[in-house]
């Protein structure tokens, strides 16, 4: 089922009184998520972006625009009528029931002409267990287990009927590191098995990048950029973007566009063909620096971090927006930490140039 | 589209429960007041007025004042509310160091015995109050101290309870504090009062409130061990103006006396509602 | 160490001195005066050890008659009181604007006098030679006759009895209930909402499992809070709750020790101990029901 939004906004009264201004929680929001695809929304807290997920839910309304299930407008229906599944941050497992009633709780629900008989909801509620892999833990009450198999509780939960829609708020965050990992294949697994419509929230981007099909950017409730992950990685529209994907994160240097080339202080370290004369931000990947003795680039050197496959050059710059550089090469090169100042060439495909008031990308 | 259909039921029906949940709170809400309206319109009805009412009036166009005047000089309403302003701060204020000593040594201290005593302390707290009255009726009686603020203050200086909810309230204050100040060479006693109680203040207030509510409202106890009316709270005081009242039913002043006594907590309830709400949510019971 | 034990038992000695000489002494002195065969108050003999002061208290006209009051009493206000709570706390939590103006409100008979307003509720209900009362005039409304609630029928005087005691004990269960409610993680009425639950099921379902410890807990204070019920007893029907036939359990050893027809501690005791030993058995009854219904 493809999911339209179109110029979808949501603005919430303030809180405040001496604020009479409205908060925008999402501001004229416009995709089309293609039929059976994982899309990401991504952005810091605050940004919009589990507003958004209620929207298409249905716990929220919005204030203006339209929400298309297929072709069906689904804007004025109640959540339960639009036939979505939604896993919760916290999962949102009835405590005082087991696996399988917490499971089997949604088709208990079905009335009229859509009420299942009894062998069907078994057999659905296996199914959907089977799925997840939680068929020996049936019996067992949530709190007798682990934050993935409550995970998977959920997604099953939100399964069992059949959404057109699934719809997954942070499904990581309670998870520890390891298990994040994990649950995240099993997610796209899931995903790609069942090839239903899938749309989660989340603020961190290498989970985002990692299973989505597409991710949505998205800040202070504006979309900042759609795309499939390395596009976005590769062609960030503005410093935002840029910045907010990517780790090690981005370096940012203040630098200025003089007769065609782009200047960080006194070093010229790329073309830019066709740009006029101005300040600039320049952002360089981390593996954007490339080691050359001769190289443009004059930087302090701080100190070497060994990371096995390659090594991280921890530098300085007069003229860095923050207070560190760091760059990515081969491990097989040798470098010396107690050089003074180590100097890079810079690749113009991990480079981007950003106006300095708009902080919009210059493309060159 | 049946699903528009649907909506606009479901809005109905919303709207109706609303109706209805506004109708229900409110109904109970002039159920809670009513009796307190109609103690305020009674001591404002003169006496004659009232008893000629042979259908109650709900209200009354020529309000007088001469009830309260009444409830004050023919019966010693200024006493009961004098005696139970004395009783209600003085067992509070002794309770306070009580369990706050106690409260103090179970939190910090480290002694032998310390979780055994806690535990029998802790068992205390299921002893109904109707089971030691009897043995403390006789023991005041002997000691004879019937008719005496000692004897009326005495029993109910302590309380396991709120020596727990201190106790608990003492060992969330990390114990760093402690420690930095041993390392500075104070004494427990002024870590007690300098650092110990200013933190925990919230929690004190708390249970002085309560302990202030529980002292207005007692009666059973002073009204075994005061039979003169020199002693007698407002409770007592308030069953003895129903009785004997002023010489012939006068429902009017009774009314007035009720009023005098019942505001001081109104209006301590209305000063401190969040507080007093918290604390009684953290485990008090009415009685 | 020794020192520093010193000092700890010295921080506790006010209070073990109060504790022991008012709360442990009296509880083993009462299981002997309860014992102690007839114990003369003036010259603090007694003539026999046994079981008399049961047989008697059990024997008495006046204590059965309390024990039945006292038992309707608690099997009529417990279940009203609990489910009216319940039923105004959900409406509370269902609605925004004067939410807390109704809280306040509701809370108010929590803080003032039992024996004053009860005074109140009786100038309310009371039928004299001049006016029929308020409750009566409203009753008159609908067509039912007067009824003497103070001093008429005993189903008259139970039902205010009744009526006072629920409007007592309501403030702590609606904040209490309230509170448990406000504390049920909103998500849990977000998935059943996305799952269509209807508003019932969700109440059933959701909303009671994950409150009923708090019910629990309300019932099971609610049982051993009416079972001691008095201050409001006397309030409405003043001190002779003998003639009026209402006294409660707690109201009858009070009674035996006190008053016109006081002066018998044993007696006294036994009945205190006989009330203390009904409170028991159905406050374990009652762990025993919640353990089996309250799972986690």
């Amino acid at each position: 089922m493809k999911i339209v939004l179109k110029n979808l906004t949501k603005t919430f009264p303030s809180r405040s009184k001496k604020l009479r201004q409205d908060v925008v929680a999402v501001n004229d929001f416009n995709f089309e998520i293609p039929d059976g695809e994982l899309v990401g929304l991504l952005g810091p807290s605050g940004c919009g972006k589990s507003t958004t997920l209620n929207l298409i839910c249905g716990l929220e309304r919005p204030t203006g625009g339209q929400i298309f299930f297929g072709e069906e407008d689904v804007t004025g229906l109640a959540p339960e009528h639009r036939g979505v599944g939604m896993v919760f941050q916290n999962y949102a497992l009835y405590p005082h029931l087991t696996v399988r009633q917490n499971i089997l709780f949604p088709l208990q629900n079905l009335k009229g002409k859509d009420r299942l008989t009894k062998e069907e909801m078994t057999r659905r509620t296996e199914k959907a267990a089977k799925l997840v892999q939680l068929e020996g833990l049936m019996e067992r009450r949530p709190s007798e287990l682990s934050g993935g198999q409550q995970q998977r509780v959920a997604i099953a939960r939100a399964l069992v009927k059949m959404p057109r829609v699934l719809l997954l708020d942070e499904p990581l965050s309670n998870l520890d590191a390891r298990l994040r990992l994990q649950t995240r294949e099993e997610i796209r697994k899931i995903q790609r098995s069942t090839g239903i419509t899938t749309v989660f929230v989340t603020h961190d981007q290498e989970e985002a990048m990692s299973i989505s099909d597409r991710i949505v950017v998205m800040k202070e409730g504006v979309v900042q950029q759609i795309g499939r992950p390395q596009e976005v990685y590769d062609d960030p529209v503005n410093l935002f973007v840029a910045k907010f994907l990517g780790t090690p994160p981005i370096n940012v240097f203040h630098g200025r566009i003089k007769g065609e080339r782009v200047y960080i202080g006194e070093d010229a370290v790329l073309l830019a063909r066709g740009v006029p004369d101005q300040e600039v931000y320049v952002g360089i990947r981390p593996e954007g620096f490339l080691w050359q003795e001769e190289g443009p680039l004059h930087c302090e050197m701080g100190r070497v971090e060994v990371m096995g496959r390659d090594i991280s050059i921890v530098s300085s710059h007069k003229e860095a927006a923050g207070a560190q550089i760091r760059s990515i090469i081969s491990a097989e090169i040798r470098v010396d930490p107690a050089q003074e100042t180590v100097r890079f060439g810079v690749k113009p495909n991990k480079a981007y140039l950003f106006k300095k008031e708009t902080k919009e990308r210059i493309r060159i | 589209m049946d699903y528009n259909k649907l909506e606009r039921a479901a809005r109905i029906r919303q709207r109706i429960g609303k109706f209805f949940t506004y109708l229900l709170l409110t109904f109970w809400a002039v159920v809670v007041l009513f009796p307190f309206y109609w103690m305020l319109l009674t001591s404002v009805k003169s006496y004659g007025a009232y008893n000629s009412e042979s259908i109650p009036q709900f209200f009354t166009l020529s309000p007088t004042l001469q009830n309260y005047r009444d409830a004050f000089t023919s019966v010693p309403l200024l006493r009961y509310l004098g005696n139970t302003v004395i009783f209600a701060l003085v067992t509070t204020g002794i309770m306070m160091i009580v369990i706050t000593l106690s409260a103090f040594a179970f939190a910090r201290l480290r002694f032998r015995g310390r979780n055994l005593l806690f535990t029998l302390f802790l068992s205390l707290m299921m002893i109904p109050n109707e089971l030691v009255v009897i043995t403390n009726f006789v023991t005041i009686t002997n000691m004879d101290l019937r008719n005496t603020f000692t004897g009326l203050i005495l029993p109910s200086v302590t309380s396991v309870f709120y020596i727990y909810l201190l106790k608990e309230n003492f060992e969330q204050v990390p114990d760093e504090l402690y420690r930095a100040a041993k390392v500075d060479g104070t004494s427990d006693l002024k870590y007690l009062c300098r650092v110990l109680l200013p933190i925990c203040k919230p929690t004190l207030i708390t249970i002085v409130i309560l302990k202030i509510i529980e002292c207005w409202n007692s009666y059973v106890w002073p009204r075994l061990i005061t039979d003169d009316p020199n002693y007698y709270l407002v409770s007592n005081g308030i069953q003895e103006i129903r009785e004997n009242g002023f010489g012939r039913e006068n429902v009017p002043a009774m009314m007035a006396a009720v009023v005098v006594i019942s505001v001081p907590l109104i209006v301590l309830f209305l000063i401190f509602r969040r507080k007093i709400m918290e604390g009684v949510s953290r485990g008090g019971t009415k009685g | 160490m020794k020192k520093k034990n010193l000092k700890a038992w010295l921080y506790l000695l006010p209070a073990i001195l109060f504790l022991g000489a008012f709360l442990v002494y009296p509880l083993i002195d009462v299981f002997i005066y309860s014992f102690e065969e007839e114990y003369n108050f003036a010259s603090q003999t007694y003539s026999g050890v046994g079981l008399y002061n049961y047989s008697y208290v059990l024997h008495d006209t006046y204590f059965l008659q309390a024990v039945k009051n006292t038992f309707i009493l608690v099997i009529i206000t417990v279940p009203i009181s609990t489910g009216l709570a319940l039923l105004i706390s959900v409406g509370l939590s269902s609605i925004k604007p004067l939410r807390e103006l109704y809280q306040t409100i509701y809370f108010l008979p929590y803080v003032t006098n039992t024996l004053a307003v009860g005074l109140v509720f009786m100038i309310l209900f009371q039928k004299t030679e001049y006016t029929d009362g308020l409750v009566n005039l409203i009753l008159h409304w609908f067509g039912v006759g007067p009824v003497d609630f103070i001093d008429g029928p005993y189903w008259a005087k139970m039902f205010v009895l009744c009526f006072y005691t629920v409007w007592v004990v309501l403030p702590f269960k609606i904040l209490i209930l309230t509170s448990a409610l406000a504390s049920v993680n909103q998500d849990y009425y977000k998935a059943a909402r996305v799952d269509g639950t209807s508003k019932f099921r969700i109440f059933v379902r959701i909303t009671l499992p994950m409150i009923s410890p708090m019910i629990f807990y309300l019932v099971i204070t609610g049982f051993i809070g009416a079972f001691k019920a008095y201050s409001d007893v006397v309030a409405l029907f003043g001190t002779d709750l003998n003639t009026a036939g209402m006294n409660t359990i707690v109201g009858y050893v009070y009674d035996m020790l006190y008053g016109d027809s006081g002066g018998y501690p044993s007696y006294a005791s036994a009945a205190a101990i006989l009330l203390f030993a009904i409170v028991l058995t159905i406050t374990c009854i009652n762990l025993l029901v919640s353990r089996k219904k309250v799972h986690y």
